[in-house]
């Protein structure tokens, strides 16, 4: 019980890491922070329409592997790995 | 135009020859198989399967046409629907895959203990399922008929049979492993025509990166800036920066468009056919790649399909189009109607400007981009023919998925786990197939017969999901306390909410002529449309949820610990299997 309990903080706490992450790089970079952005370039792209159209996409897949990822670390830790 | 008939023949009826093998080779035989093709598809296959299931014609063919007319106004569509898997494969997938059953109902109702919950959550899955698939079949119809050349009803019958032979017999396992041929159908009939574009016009093969190059005519000058500049002299909003309403609108649709994304059953059902939580967590990321593939081109086929719209009618400041002299793409969709001139000041030449009375292009249809698109940079018949099939395919695939979410919700929940426990496991499998059969009507009916809202209704599905399942599905995990009572009157506020604004603008089961909005105007909450309502859906959902919670009793001590047993990968996994 008290490994179980240990083990779902760590992982909400990653969840929350994750969804900080996500929510900077839509609604932060794409749509709130768009105008100041927007005076950096990158290429032909303004910075803040390229996070909207191209770079919140990539963060996103990202961020789902490298949770999948830290996950199985943390299952192994708390010895709560799945029975095969 | 014969050539081009022969193979778009070749194409289409190819590639359902394919399917209708795949579906007989992987036929159904258990309740197991045709709800969850058996619990054994791999998260690389199942992340295919969920990329063909997501994106529909919606995605195929519509979206980058919206993006070439909206420009940065468009985003909201790439991050919210991308976005929400992130919420998937971190708040939902996981634990729901763990506690191992067929469907989101089934969660729901054992989560919150509850039969009654189960019945809400089986109301708002039809409702929302129903009002995405009548836009599916729509889109199937009208692809059969431009593509086919035979008429819209003819399209939709064919549609139909297609849909019933290989999701009736094989169930989720059928369409699990035809969804995987759509979907390797459907990109490389979209990014075939985006890379030839791509390379004319910048150089660069890679659309993503074409996108941000400069043009290939010397100029040195970067595709945006030079698209941005046209527009702009012609009166259009700044593609780079246009909006779409207010700043507030554009935060609300995109999230609405996420947490539906995350709460609508046919894609979530699609985590219950892997074998293992850990390969939970994982088909989301595939099928974020498989997806990403698609929507990271779009802007640049948006974009590019706007710039080789705007410099065929006007190649250089002053020097408009002849009409006589337009070319034969122009005249192609002319034909349809999708396309229409008005030589209003008289002058021979076409001038397509932001100003509505000057504006000689009097109709530019936003679905026929993707289409035109390979003969506006006139590309080879077989290329045309390939878009053909992946426009049919991405229609089919996610019609066909959603018909398996109805007809599980009623086979399964509601007979086999209300009305008659005892069913056995050929009944409810005959049960099953007679349920999807009745749903293939139905929609069929609906396609035929659409109600005046068709076209705008995919976005408000989303609304429907995001302000009732989404909300009762993270409460069930994330909050051991919540109890039954509160779960339900949250679904039901959230759900009701949403429909009562989407009324109020768009009349009592979209009626026209009974919106009540009576003194306020449209939008007139923060400016918020219809179809981004489901957020502030699901703020009241949950904000119901934790009221009542905090006035009433908690969930019981055997659901803390089922939600205990669910948020860890180890032990037994509920019985998904073995029914």
């Amino acid at each position: 019980m008290e490994n179980q309990n240990s083990y779902w903080q760590d992982n909400v706490r990653l969840i929350l890491i994750c969804l900080v992450i996500w929510f900077i790089v839509s609604f932060g970079f794409g749509l709130l922070l768009v105008e100041p952005l927007n005076e950096i370039r990158l290429g032909g792209y303004k910075l803040g329409f390229w996070f909207a159209q191209q770079g919140s996409i990539y963060t996103f897949l990202g961020l789902i592997f490298w949770y999948s990822k830290k996950m199985g670390d943390l299952d192994k830790k708390h010895n709560v790995e799945e029975d095969s | 135009m014969d050539e081009l008939r022969l193979y778009t023949y070749i194409a289409v009826f190819g590639t359902f020859g394919l399917y209708f093998a795949i579906a007989w080779w992987a036929r159904a035989g258990s309740t197991s198989d045709f709800y969850a093709a058996g619990g054994g598809v791999t998260p690389l296959q199942n992340g295919m399967a969920i990329g063909a299931d997501w994106m529909s014609a919606a995605s195929f063919i519509s979206m980058a046409g919206l993006i070439a007319f909206l420009g940065y106004g468009g985003s909201v569509f790439l991050m919210g629907w991308t976005g929400g898997y992130v919420l998937l494969a971190l708040c939902l997938a996981p634990y729901m895959r763990k506690h191992g059953k067929f469907t989101v109902p089934e969660f729901i109702g054992d989560r919150f203990y509850s039969q009654t919950a189960r019945t809400v959550a089986v109301i708002c899955l039809i409702l929302a399922s129903l009002t995405y698939i009548i836009g599916q079949m729509k889109g199937v119809g009208v692809a059969f008929s431009r593509f086919l050349e035979v008429d819209y009803d003819m399209g939709l019958y064919i549609g139909m049979a297609v849909v019933f032979v290989y999701s009736v017999l094989g169930g989720m396992k059928g369409i699990t492993y035809t969804q995987i041929a759509q979907y390797c159908v459907l990109i490389t009939a979209y990014t075939i025509p985006a890379i030839f574009i791509s390379l004319e016009l910048t150089g660069n093969p890679i659309p993503q990166l074409g996108l941000g190059s400069t043009l290939a005519d010397g100029s040195g000058v970067y595709l945006l800036d030079k698209l941005d500049m046209v527009v702009t002299d012609l009166g259009f909003k700044e593609y780079t920066t246009a909006k779409l309403g207010n700043g507030i609108n554009m935060f609300a649709y995109t999230m609405s468009l996420m947490i539906g994304t995350a709460g609508l059953p046919h894609v979530i059902m699609r985590f219950f056919t892997v074998p293992s939580v850990k390969a939970a967590r994982q088909s989301a990321g595939y099928a974020l790649i498989f997806i990403a593939l698609l929507y990271t081109v779009a802007p640049a086929v948006g974009a590019m399909a706007r710039f080789n719209l705007m410099n065929t009618i006007e190649p250089a400041a002053g020097e408009n189009l002849v009409y006589e002299e337009r070319p034969q793409w122009f005249k192609d969709w002319e034909r349809t109607g999708l396309l229409q001139f008005e030589d209003k000041n008289g002058d021979g030449k076409i001038q397509y400007v932001a100003d509505k009375e000057a504006n000689e292009m009097v109709k530019v249809d936003r679905d026929i981009m993707v289409l035109a698109n390979p003969s506006i940079a006139n590309l080879p018949n077989w290329v045309i023919a390939l878009v053909a099939a992946g426009g049919l395919a991405a229609a089919l695939s996610t019609a066909a998925g959603l018909l398996l979410a109805i007809s599980s919700a009623i086979s399964h929940d509601l007979m086999k786990g209300m009305l008659t426990p005892n069913m056995s496991e050929k009944n409810e499998l005959r049960a099953g197939r007679i349920t999807m059969t009745l749903a293939i009507i139905l929609a069929g009916y609906l396609g035929l017969n659409p109600p005046g809202f068709a076209a705008g209704t995919v976005a408000i599905a989303f609304g429907l999901a995001a302000s009732s399942i989404f909300p009762a599905l993270m409460m069930g995990i994330f909050s051991r306390k919540m109890s039954s009572k509160a779960a339900i009157w949250g679904m039901c506020s959230g759900i009701g909410i949403t429909l009562l604004y989407v009324f109020q603008h768009k009349g009592i089961m979209f009626i026209p002529g009974t919106s009540f909005l009576g003194g306020m105007e449209a939008n007139w909450f923060l400016g918020i449309s219809p179809n981004a309502f489901g957020v502030v859906g699901a703020l009241v959902n949950f904000g119901i949820a934790f009221i009542i919670l905090k006035t009433g009793e908690e969930a019981p001590q055997e659901i803390k610990e089922m939600v205990d047993n669910f948020r860890s990968p180890h032990g037994k996994i509920a019985a998904a299997h073995d029914h």
